[in-house]
């Protein structure tokens, strides 16, 4: 079932009382999640992405905008009346059940001729649990199972019903760092397995690339971009976004351009054809720098990290909006790691330029059109 | 290790000396007074050991009408006392509107004097020569004749002193669960309503269950502090409530003592040890009831 949020803009009141004006938590956003993809909702801590769950849930409603499941409108349905299944932060399993108990729960909630039988009811707990892989500890209460597994039965709650919508409200959070990748991976293959339109909601900008069809990256209530994980990556349209996405992060200069030429500091480092003259963001991200004896740009080298498959250099730059910056590089380049100093040739495909008050992308390369 | 032991004796012994005193020696005393018959305070002999004074205390009308009225207290109160905290807590907690005012209004009973409220009660319920009491004028209007509720029949003045005891303990017991009702986290009845749960499902399985270990305690509690009413029946029916019939255990136990036909430190001992014995059992099977509901 896709899902169709439309110009979706909820209020809430102050909690100061003082001052009259709303908080806008999501604002006029507008977007189709196509049947069967696992879509990540991403933004920093109060950007409105937990309300955005809360709203296609049907927990909040909205001030304006409508949402659509298929080609029905359910702005105005209660939750239990929407089909969807929520995975909560914290799971929110019922600590007085049993974890098939709480399996059963939501179908023992069915009335009339749906109602399912007792045997069925059991069946179908089962099946989920298999589904998650948890059928040999349905007989435990949930303070006896791990965060791992209580995730687990969360989800196997969440899909017994057969939602035509599964949401999942920052699943990972509460899970340790080895955990965390396992359990996406599941969270994935459960998706896979089911085919079910999923959205999760994370702040963890690493675990939605990972497994996301596609990303809402959001800021302050505000949709800023849209689009699969490698092309939003690839091509941030503001500073915003390209700063929230990939670790470790992009580095931001203060640059200018001058005559369709890139300076940093007094480094001339690229050629940018058709750009505008005038002070700019100079953003590059770790993998676009490539370190050459005749290389443009020239940097205090910090000290050298080697990680393995490749090497980091640590390097200080009096034009780096951050105290160091972070490339990543081939290992084995790096001939001389006590030289005081490192010399870069930047990509330019791996190179962004953003408007420095507005933060927005104002060079698109030569192939694109500003 | 010795040292601290002996350190930890040091620092116990301020508590234990005076847990000792008061309570653990009074306590050996009352269980010997009951065995000894004919204990007499002043010349402190008696005539012998032995079960007489529990025999005398179960045979007396005056224990067993105070053993009735105790009964019928405990088992009138506390079940109408605790479904009415719940639903008014339910409802309490679903306003929002007025919420602390409500709160307070509810709790005023538990900061009001028992004899202050006696006097209310007295307004409301009581005969005299000028006038039948609110509750009488309000029988009247719709029909009734008066009813004598102070010094009137038997069922007139347990329902008076039923009502009075709910009212007395309401205020704490609503306390206790709007607070435990606040605590169970949001979270549950979202998770809930998602699921498509009906109210009174989510009443009877996620509601009662969280807030049961609460509950559980005002019933325990409830028990033992029916148990041992007596200064509510005296608010009510003065002094003498052997004359009234409204006898308690307790009240009872004190009239043994120090009351007009007291002087008896050996029954008021036997009493006091058959009230133990009643309210230790029925504690008992109340946390036997609700651990195994909560542990299978």
């Amino acid at each position: 079932m896709n899902i169709t949020l439309k110009n979706l803009t909820k209020k809430f009141p102050n909690r100061n009382r003082k001052i009259k004006e709303d908080v806008v938590a999501v604002s006029n956003f507008t977007f189709e999640i196509p049947d069967g993809k696992l879509v990540g909702l991403l933004g920093p801590s109060g950007c409105g992405k937990s309300t955005t769950l809360n709203l296609i849930s049907g927990l909040e409603t909205p001030t304006s905008g409508s949402i659509f499941f298929g080609d029905t409108d359910v702005t105005s349905l209660p939750p239990e009346k929407r089909g969807v299944g929520l995975v909560f932060q914290n799971y929110a399993l019922y600590p007085h059940l049993t974890v098939l108990q709480n399996i059963l729960f939501p179908l023992q909630n069915i009335k009339g001729k749906d109602r399912p039988t007792k045997e069925e009811m059991n069946a179908r707990a089962l099946e989920a649990a298999r589904l998650v892989q948890i059928e040999e500890l349905t007989d435990r209460r949930p303070s006896e199972l791990s965060g791992g597994q209580q995730q687990r039965v969360a989800i196997a709650r969440a899909l017994v019903k057969m939602p035509g919508v599964l949401l999942l409200d920052e699943p990972l959070s509460n899970l340790d760092a080895r955990l965390r990748l396992q359990t996406r991976e599941e969270i994935r293959r459960i998706q896979r397995e089911t085919g079910i339109t999923t959205v999760f909601v994370t702040h963890d900008q690493e675990e939605a690339m990972s497994i996301s069809d596609l990303i809402i990256v959001m800021k302050d209530g505000v949709v800023n971009q849209t689009g699969k994980p490698q092309n939003v990556y690839d091509d941030p349209v503001n500073l915003f976004v390209a700063k929230f996405l990939g670790t470790p992060p992009i580095n931001v200069f203060d640059g200018e351009v001058k005559g369709e030429k890139l300076y940093i500091g007094e480094d001339e480092v690229l050629d940018v054809k058709g750009a505008r003259d005038g002070k700019v963001k100079a953003a590059v991200r770790p993998e676009g720098f490539i370190p050459a004896e005749d290389g443009k740009l020239s940097c205090g080298m910090e000290r050298v990290e080697v990680m393995g498959r490749d090497t980091s250099i640590v390097f200080k730059n009096a034009s780096l909006n951050t105290d160091v910056g972070r490339a990543i590089v081939e290992s084995g380049v790096v001939k001389d790691p006590d030289a005081r100093s490192v010399r870069f040739t930047l990509k330019p495909n791996k190179t962004h330029l953003f408007d420095p008050e507005s933060g927005a992308r104002i060079y698109y390369g030569d192939t694109k059109a500003e | 290790m010795k040292k601290n032991n002996l350190k930890a004796w040091l620092y116990l012994l301020p508590a234990i000396a005076f847990l000792g005193v008061f309570m653990v020696y009074p306590l050996i005393d009352v269980i010997v007074y009951s065995f000894e018959e004919g204990y007499n305070s002043a010349s402190q002999v008696s005539y012998g050991v032995g079960f007489y004074n529990f025999k005398y205390v179960l045979r007396d009308p005056y224990f067993l009408q105070a053993v009735k009225n105790t009964l019928i207290l405990v088992v009138i109160t506390v079940p109408v006392s605790t479904g009415l905290a719940l639903l008014i807590s339910l409802a309490l907690n679903s306003i929002k509107a007025l919420k602390k005012a409500f709160q307070t209004i509810y709790f005023l009973p538990y900061v009001t004097n028992t004899l202050a409220v006696g006097l209310v009660f007295m307004i409301l319920f009581n005969k005299t020569a000028y006038s039948d009491g609110l509750i009488n004028m309000l029988i009247n209007f719709f029909g009734g004749s008066s009813v004598d509720f102070i010094n009137g029949p038997y069922w007139a003045k347990m329902l008076v002193m039923c009502i009075y005891t709910v009212w007395v303990v309401l205020p704490f017991k609503i306390l206790i669960l709007t607070g435990s009702l606040a605590s169970v986290n949001k979270v549950y009845y979202d998770a809930a309503r998602v699921d498509g749960t009906a109210k009174w499902r989510i009443f009877t399985r996620i509601t009662l269950p969280m807030i049961s270990p609460m509950l559980f305690y005002l019933i325990i509690t409830g028990f033992i502090g029916a148990f041992k009413a007596y200064s509510d029946a005296v608010a009510l029916f003065g002094t003498d409530l052997n004359a009234a019939g409204m006898n308690t255990i307790v009240g009872y136990v004190y009239d043994m003592l120090y009351g007009n036909s007291g002087g008896y430190p050996s029954y008021a001992s036997a009493a006091a040890i058959i009230l133990f014995l009643i309210v230790f059992t029925i504690t008992c099977v109340n946390l036997l009831f609700s651990k195994r509901k909560f542990t299978v």
